[in-house]
Formats: structure tokens, sequence, C-alpha cells
């Protein structure tokens, strides 16, 4: 609890810092407008209802992004794991996924598909999937081996011993999919709203720095730090909820 | 006595990978358990004595030879009537106790009133009562081994074969699972085939002791020990426990220094 309190009071510390620098004007508001101010907009920008649309539209995409990736990458995990050959065959492109910039295929999803959502939701799509089926994988692979002994002798069947025993084993390691797949979402799909794009918050951020306009900027740059923070501690506590039953051994 | 469970001329040889050769992992083994009789085996490391329970528990199949429980051949299927309790934790950490316990029962369709009745006696038997709602990840080794027990208890086996369950747990604690093993022995009638290196753990709980050699395995020899049915951990006094752990041991050292000169030429 104690740790609780000393991580509040250093982001309070924070905050109230740069508060000060902003207001004694050693930052100027050309720069960044104070964190007081910043929240007062933000409040006025919720009410107004001025950038509802934008908000909405990000985050219909970043959970169409996050849905299918989580469901293709889960499906594409256990048909690679059932798959041993594929598996093999595949590995060394999951392994080096990563160091691909994704974001050069942008241009490429846009020719394809058109300036509209669909890029967008491509890139955070194909940013989360490959971290679900990575974590899928080595899910299933730390099933120990006694319990696929032990479904033997329970003579479960192949489809009982994977609902059974392999998934509820897994479930944690696929969680940290999970996990992963809602950060590279928002990242995908916030990045090219940034790079090209006519709405959504990426875009008003973006269109706001090249006009000066500090007042809408940082209230959505607060905004995105909330949600993002939001959904990390409902994910963080269902984690430690899981935890709590199952250590990891 | 009726015979149970016997094992003719089985023996096993894992075929070569690459350049590694085959493995003969078993040589002839010949047995014949009884009826509710306490059969324990000891061996070298390495001597097949878990290939030769996974046979028996229709894990693996035998490379020539029969395996029969009940008259019944058994081939690399588990047949009804066998429960296994491994050296590892098999118990399933997204369950509680209770649920771990009767997850053999739920699968079988047993009526859930006959399900409640038999985890309760199985938690009461093991001493879990008090733990039947905590998960595994709260207990410790031993009593996570306990649960792994009473599981297989619950469907009440007519042969229970145990890959050295207590591996893992200290002497005391050993001492004590070897009593509610011999207690839940007596209680169930089932017929017990026990694998360990423990010595003195296999002179405390059998009626019979086969004695392994070096890899191939086959039994050198049966070591009956004469106890009386009621026997409990406190016959470690008794002159005769050390007299049959002594004869194992006579037995085994040989053949312990060839599995360990054999580990040494291949490592």
């Amino acid at each position: 609890m104690r740790i609780v309190w000393i991580r509040m009071g250093v982001i309070a510390a924070t905050v109230l810092a740069v508060e000060a620098l902003c207001q004694s004007g050693i930052i100027d508001p050309f720069t960044m407008i104070p964190p007081s101010e910043m929240i007062a907009e933000l409040v006025s920008m919720l009410v107004s209802g001025e950038h509802h649309d934008d908000i909405a539209l990000t985050l219909t995409n970043v959970g169409i992004a996050l849905v299918l990736a989580v469901t293709v990458g889960f499906a594409a995990g256990a048909i690679l794991f059932v798959m041993p050959r594929v598996r093999r065959v595949v590995d060394p492109l999951l392994a080096s996924y990563y160091a691909i910039p994704i974001f050069v295929f942008y241009p490429l999803f846009i020719v394809l598909f058109g300036l509209n959502r669909y890029p967008q939701i491509m890139i955070g799509f194909l940013l989360a999937v490959v971290a679900m089926i990575i974590n899928t994988l080595n899910g299933f692979d730390r099933v120990p081996r006694v319990l696929l002994k032990t479904a033997r002798v329970h003579r479960l069947g192949r489809m009982r011993t994977i609902s059974l025993i392999i998934l509820p084993y897994a479930t944690l390691y696929i969680f940290t999919g999970l996990k992963l797949a809602v950060a590279y979402s928002f990242i995908g799909v916030i990045a090219a709203e940034f790079i090209l794009s006519g709405d959504g918050m990426g875009y008003e951020i973006n269109f706001a720095y090249n006009n000066f306009d500090n007042q809408t900027m940082y209230p959505l740059i607060l905004l995105i730090l909330i949600i993002a923070t939001v959904i990390n501690m409902g994910l963080y506590t269902w984690e430690k909820w899981f935890r709590q039953r199952q250590t990891e051994r | 006595m009726v015979a149970h469970a016997v094992l003719q001329d089985v023996t096993k040889v894992y075929p070569g990978a690459g350049h590694r050769g085959s493995v003969e992992a078993l040589g002839q083994v010949n047995l014949t358990l009884s009826m509710g009789e306490f059969f324990s085996i000891v061996g070298p490391s390495g001597c097949g004595k878990s290939t030769l329970l996974e046979i028996v528990a229709g894990l693996q199949s035998a490379t020539s030879g029969t395996f029969t429980f009940e008259g019944q051949p058994v081939d690399g299927k588990v047949p009804d009537g066998i429960g296994v309790v491994f050296q590892e934790d098999a118990s399933f950490p997204w369950l509680t106790v209770r649920d771990n316990i009767a997850f053999g029962l739920r699968r079988q369709g047993v009526p859930r009133e006959e399900v409640a009745r038999r985890v309760d006696y199985a938690l009461g038997l093991m001493g879990l009562r008090e733990f039947a709602s905590a998960y595994p990840a709260q207990l410790s080794g031993g009593m996570r081994q306990r649960v792994c027990i009473a599981r297989t208890l619950v469907l009440e086996p007519r042969l229970i074969l145990l890959d050295e369950p207590f591996g893992a747990l200290d002497q005391q604690t050993r001492l004590l699972m070897g009593d509610e093993l011999l207690k839940l022995w007596r209680e169930t009638g089932a017929t017990v085939l026990l694998i360990t290196h423990a010595l003195d753990e296999a002179a405390m709980l059998s009626d019979r002791i086969g004695v392994m050699s070096a890899r191939p395995g086959c039994f050198l020899e049966i070591v009956e020990t004469g106890w009386p049915a009621d026997r409990d951990s406190r016959i470690v006094e008794r002159p005769e426990l050390a007299r049959i752990t002594g004869r194992l041991w006579t037995r085994l050292r040989e053949e312990s220094l060839k599995a360990m000169s054999e580990d040494r030429v291949t490592s």
C-alpha cells in the first residue's frame, strides 16, 4: 500500500511542478498549457460535444482492430500449435515480425482501401495480431506434460483436453497477449490517424498541433492518456484476480 | 490369491532418432499382481520403472509382450478402473480443491449429490476438508499431492498406480503420507503398484517389492515383507524393516553403480 502512495505522490509532484513552471512563465504557453487548464479545457470539450465524433470513431476503430487481432491471433496460434510443421516454417517470421515497421505499408493500405477507417484498422490489427499469436502459442507450450497425461488417464478426448485442460491453463499467458494487443491497437490506429486521415483523435491532435491550437491538442492528449490508463488498470485488476488463483510454476 | 493384473514378457524399446541409437528401456518383465496387494518397484534411476508404470496405465504401448488387467489386454489406452498419481504436481491450478477432486466424477456424469458425497468423503480421508475452497497455489507440495491422490481415489479405481508420488516431499511428510496411503489402501481394497526410489518407503509400505536391474530393466528379485495388513509407519522401529531395506540395497548396489557409470559414459 505504501508503494502506491509513493507512486501517487511522485505523479502529483510532477504535475504540480509542471503547473508551477507553466504558471510562472518558465514554460511559455505556446509550448505547453498548465495541467489545470488542460483539465478545464477537456471538461468543456467533453461537455460541448465538439470532438465526440472523433473520439467515438477512434475508439470504435481501436475496438474493431482489437477484436479482430484477438480472435484471428488466438485462432492462428491454436492452428500453429496443432500443426508443428507449419509452425516451424512460420516461426522465424513471427520472431522477426516486430523488426518490420508496419507503418511502411500504410500508403499501400490507403491505395487498397481508400482514405477511410479501414487502413487504420488494418495497421492496428497488424501491430496487435502477432503479439496475440506468440502469446497464445506460449500459453499452449507451457501446459505441463503431466496435465496432458492426467487428461489421458481421465480418458478425455482431444476436444475436451483442449477445452478442459489446455485452455484453462494457458489463459494467463494468453492474457498477456490480450494486454499487448490492446496497447498495439491503440498505437496503430492513433498513429495512422496522425500520419494521414481526415478524422479521429490522432488526426485532431495533429491538426491542432499544426495550428498552434494548444487548447485542443493538450486536452486530447490528456484524454488518450486517461483512456489508456483506465483500460490498463482494468486489465491489471483482472489479471491480478487470475494470478491470485494461479501462480506461475 | 486372484490375479488382478499380469505383465507377460513385456519389453520396451525406444527407436533411435538421428545419430542416436535405439534405447532398450525394458528387458523382459514378468509380473502378476494379486487382487488387493500392495506391490512396490525399486530400481536404479533410468531403469525403466516409469516406463513400466506407463505401460500398465495404458499411456504407452509395450514393444512386445502383453499386459492384461482383469483379464482384458491393455495396449496404449487407459482402461476403466485404473487410477494414476504422478510424481509431478498434477493438480489443476484453475480449480479449487473441491473441483479438482470432483473433476473425474463430473466427466463421468455422476449425479450431483453422489459427486458431493464422494468428494466430501475424500476430503475427510485426505485431511483436506478445511481447504475445500482453496486453490492449489495456496497449498504446500504435500497438500497438492493429497489433492491428486483424492482426485484419483474418488473414482474408486481397482488398481492404483503411484509414480514416486512422495518424491518431492521431506522425510517426515513422506512417512505420514505413507500412513495415509496404507489407510486408503485398506479402506478401498484396491491393488496398489507404487514406484519409489526410497528403499525404506518400499520396505515399510509393501506386501511385495520388485527389485529392478539397471537398463534394460527387468526384475532381479521379488522380496516378500510379511507385514500384517494393519501396519503403519510405526514399524520403522522394527528390526525386520532394517533387514528388508538392507536386502534391497544389497541387491541394488551393483545395479546402481552400473547405472551411474552408464550415465557418465552417455553424458
